[in-house]
């Protein structure tokens, strides 16, 4: 008789298979009834953390609202390769304005959907990392500091992507982009700038703040339906890996993702107003050159001249982090 | 009911009466009265359901009244200069989306140097986003015009702006003949939008077009400003039977029919104007006044009709468009291809100037003799103008212009303010 081994884990991964969970609890994407928010047919790169991303974080927000959804994109890659004309990805009611005005506009449908009494509709805003730190900032610190009541999603690929891969606030030291040339003394991206927008939300005490990766998308289930369930402005900062500005393989996407937090370099958590309540611990911790070397944005650090330097920099950034935000610390 | 109020204010009450549902407000000077008195109805309940909202940017006010739009409600806001230059890139968005918000613009010169005093810089610059712009004459027009604006913006999809002369308006008081809401109830029917976000009819808005039908969409937008012609005049008239009185239209024409010379302008300055006229015809000049009101869109067949069989055409514009003179001139010309008539651009009231009957005696008695440089400037002191040019000529680091002729005119003199 043929012996077919029960696999209890996906292989080289923590994450539990859906077959092992009450039906209750197993990933929305696993539902028949899933929404497919963000249908198949668009147009984005193959291995494109984006797109995953937000097709599990829009159909888990329809399924925590009962389909009644809204949602306001900045321009960038999700908006280009959902809508191209004459045709639309989006299964729900969507609007795309500008690249800096999306908090606000959310603001206003928000505001629009409470004077017509509709309190069981719901609003997101999503854009990506430019969208969002740099070009969206100001509307989105308003919208913050309002307490609107949107859940913001940034889809943080670390570096404006649909204009070719240029520096933006999110861009990490030593990478490199069309704008931060791997030449010179100090190759790449500078150290000692940029912006933490999830620690930025945290400042301005709102209800919910969550960071969470594309390698773990029962985790971002999990965190669009707790935002889904508290009322004003909550943020939602979800790391895609980009294969074409990272220059790392299509397949590779959630294993880069899943390297950001096993090295300490995305710290994933959730916060409370302003407070962290919980934290996702490193399972098993690695050095970061693991996380950085399969990334061409970084190949700089490992060629003819290996700086040693510049990687020691980056790991006393990881080892700041997990010291940080307790990532290895036991949980309860 | 009349009222001796301020412009602001009933701006304010003529807008509460239109039951606005989202509100976005930034303060600038000389709007901020408006929005101060519609925050203050809705947070006392008096205009409700609206939610008013405190942004942190103009940009973000019409970003705010995008979506309110977009998902629906009837969305106004209000700005002014600079403030309108920061929302720019969201005003062509509202209109290329078709979403009818109505905005007030107390219009106010733009800076360098800034100046919060009255021109049309502001809105002029704006000429072109697709906007439906209708300028008030005065602050019972102010009032009728948003009125209209609701009800020609959303009967088009297409955002509309009234324009009001800063201060000059915004902060007089006078006497205005407020509507009763029974009155703007009938007239202006509830917002039925042509697109709106709801989840029980899924629809993306603002989708990515290419070359394909980039060209049909914009098309259609000017096809939009067209029909407006046409509903401009025919709800100036139903406001007329509604309400008794004359506001709107795309012009007004006054003691033109005759008229060698006439004068075209904007706003508030045409009562000064159809004064100057008036007393000008008392010593024999025959001279008309033709006010535009809808600017956006232009009526050129009206101007056409209106100055076609005049001797000569004086456009007087509270706006220079730097390096070659006047906006309106350049329409005035189109409304006028093929007609030979003597076309003078006169540059009056920049940053606030006062436009003087006694200047503008003096001005038309020179177009009366075809005296007039085709482009001129009302009272421009040419001993400020003369001695910078000096000072730039003598020394390289001449310093920051502004500073300069500041020092050069003196401590301010009562009743320049």
């Amino acid at each position: 008789m043929a012996f077919q081994p029960v696999k209890f884990y996906q292989t080289g991964t923590f994450t539990v298979g859906n077959r092992l969970l009450d039906p209750g609890e197993r990933s929305v994407q696993a539902n028949m009834q899933r929404t497919n928010s963000l249908n198949s047919g668009h147009r984005a790169c193959q291995g494109c953390g984006e797109a995953l991303g937000a097709r599990y974080a829009i159909d888990a927000a329809m399924n925590a609202t009962g389909n009644q959804l809204i949602a306001a994109n900045a321009t960038g890659c999700l908006e280009v390769f959902s809508t191209p004309y004459p045709e639309t990805s989006w299964q729900i009611p969507w609007i795309h304005s500008l690249f800096g005005n999306t908090a606000a506009v959310a603001t206003g449908i928000a505001a629009a959907l409470k004077v017509k009494g509709r309190h069981d509709v719901r609003v997101i805003a999503q854009g990506g990392d430019g969208g969002t730190t740099d070009i969206g900032f100001g509307c989105l610190s308003g919208l913050f500091e309002r307490n609107d009541d949107v859940l913001f999603i940034c889809y943080d690929n670390e570096a404006y992507m649909n204009t070719g891969v240029q520096r933006s606030s999110a861009t990490p030291p030593a990478a490199r982009t069309a704008t931060t040339a791997p030449v010179g003394s100090e190759p790449g991206n500078v150290f000692g700038q940029g912006k933490n927008l999830p620690l930025i939300a945290m400042a301005h005490e709102i209800p919910y703040v969550a960071t969470a990766t594309v390698a773990e998308l029962r985790d971002l289930e999990a965190k669009v339906r707790r935002a889904m369930e508290i009322r004003g402005a909550r943020y939602l900062h979800i790391l895609v890996p980009c294969p074409l500005g990272w220059g790392h393989e299509a397949n590779d996407t959630i294993r880069i993702a899943r390297l950001a937090k096993e090295t300490g370099l995305f710290p994933v958590f959730e916060a409370e107003r302003g407070t962290v309540v919980s934290v996702s611990r490193i399972r098993r911790r690695l050095p970061v050159e693991e996380y950085l070397r399969p990334q061409k944005r970084f190949a700089h650090l490992f060629g003819g001249t290996p700086r040693a330097d510049i990687l020691a920099r980056l790991q006393q950034i990881a080892d700041r982090n997990i010291r940080r935000f307790g990532l290895l610390e036991e949980t309860d | 009911m009349f009222r001796q109020i301020e412009g602001s204010y009933g701006v304010a009450e003529a807008v509460a009466l239109c039951r606005p549902e989202v509100i976005c407000a930034y303060p600038i000077s000389p709007q901020t009265h408006i929005v101060e008195a519609l925050g203050e109805m809705v947070k006392s309940g008096a205009l409700r359901p609206c939610e008013f909202i405190n942004v942190e940017s103009e940009f973000a006010a019409m970003s705010v009244a995008i979506g309110a739009s977009a998902a629906g409600a009837r969305a106004y806001t209000a700005t002014a200069s600079q403030g309108l230059l920061y929302m720019v890139e969201a005003m062509y968005n509202a209109a290329g989306l078709g979403l009818p918000v109505v905005m007030t613009v107390a219009n106010r010169a733009i800076g360098a140097p800034i100046n919060i005093w009255n021109d049309h810089s502001d809105t002029m610059s704006q000429r072109d986003c697709g906007w439906i712009q209708l300028f008030a004459e005065n602050n019972t027009e102010a009032l009728d015009l948003h009125i209209q604006a609701f009800r020609l913006g959303e009967e088009l999809s297409l955002p509309v702006m009234v324009c009001m002369d800063g201060f000059i308006l915004t902060h007089a008081y006078e006497r205005v003949n407020l509507p009763t809401r029974a009155q703007v109830d009938a007239y202006l029917p509830p917002y039925e939008p042509r697109q709106v976000l709801d989840p029980r009819e899924p629809v993306s808005i603002g989708a990515m077009v290419g070359p394909d039908a980039f060209a049909e969409v914009r098309y259609l937008a000017h096809a939009k400003q067209m029909q407006a012609l046409e509903l401009i005049p025919q709800h100036a008239a139903e406001f007329r039977e509604r309400f008794g009185r004359d506001s709107g239209g795309l012009t007004h024409c006054y003691r033109c029919e005759d008229a060698e010379t006439i004068v075209v302008a904007l706003g508030s300055v045409l009562g000064t104007i159809k004064d100057t006229a008036d007393e000008m015809r008392g010593d024999g000049f025959r001279i008309g006044v033709l006010g535009i009101t809808s600017f956006r869109p232009f009526p050129l067949a009206a101007v056409r009709e209106a100055l076609r069989h005049a001797r000569r055409v004086v456009v007087l514009e509270k706006s220079l468009a730097v390096g070659i003179g006047g906006v309106v001139s350049m329409d005035v010309r189109s409304a006028l291809s093929g007609i030979h008539l003597h076309g003078y651009t006169v540059i009056a009231g920049l940053g606030g100037r006062p436009i003087t009957r006694a200047s503008l005696h003096k001005l038309l008695r020179e177009a009366e003799r075809d005296e007039l440089q085709p482009l001129s400037f009302l009272d421009l002191d040419w001993n400020i103008v003369h001695r910078e040019l000096e000072r730039e000529k003598q020394k390289r680091r001449s310093g920051p212009v502004a500073e300069n002729i500041l020092r050069d005119v003196g401590p301010p003199t009562a009743g320049t303010g």
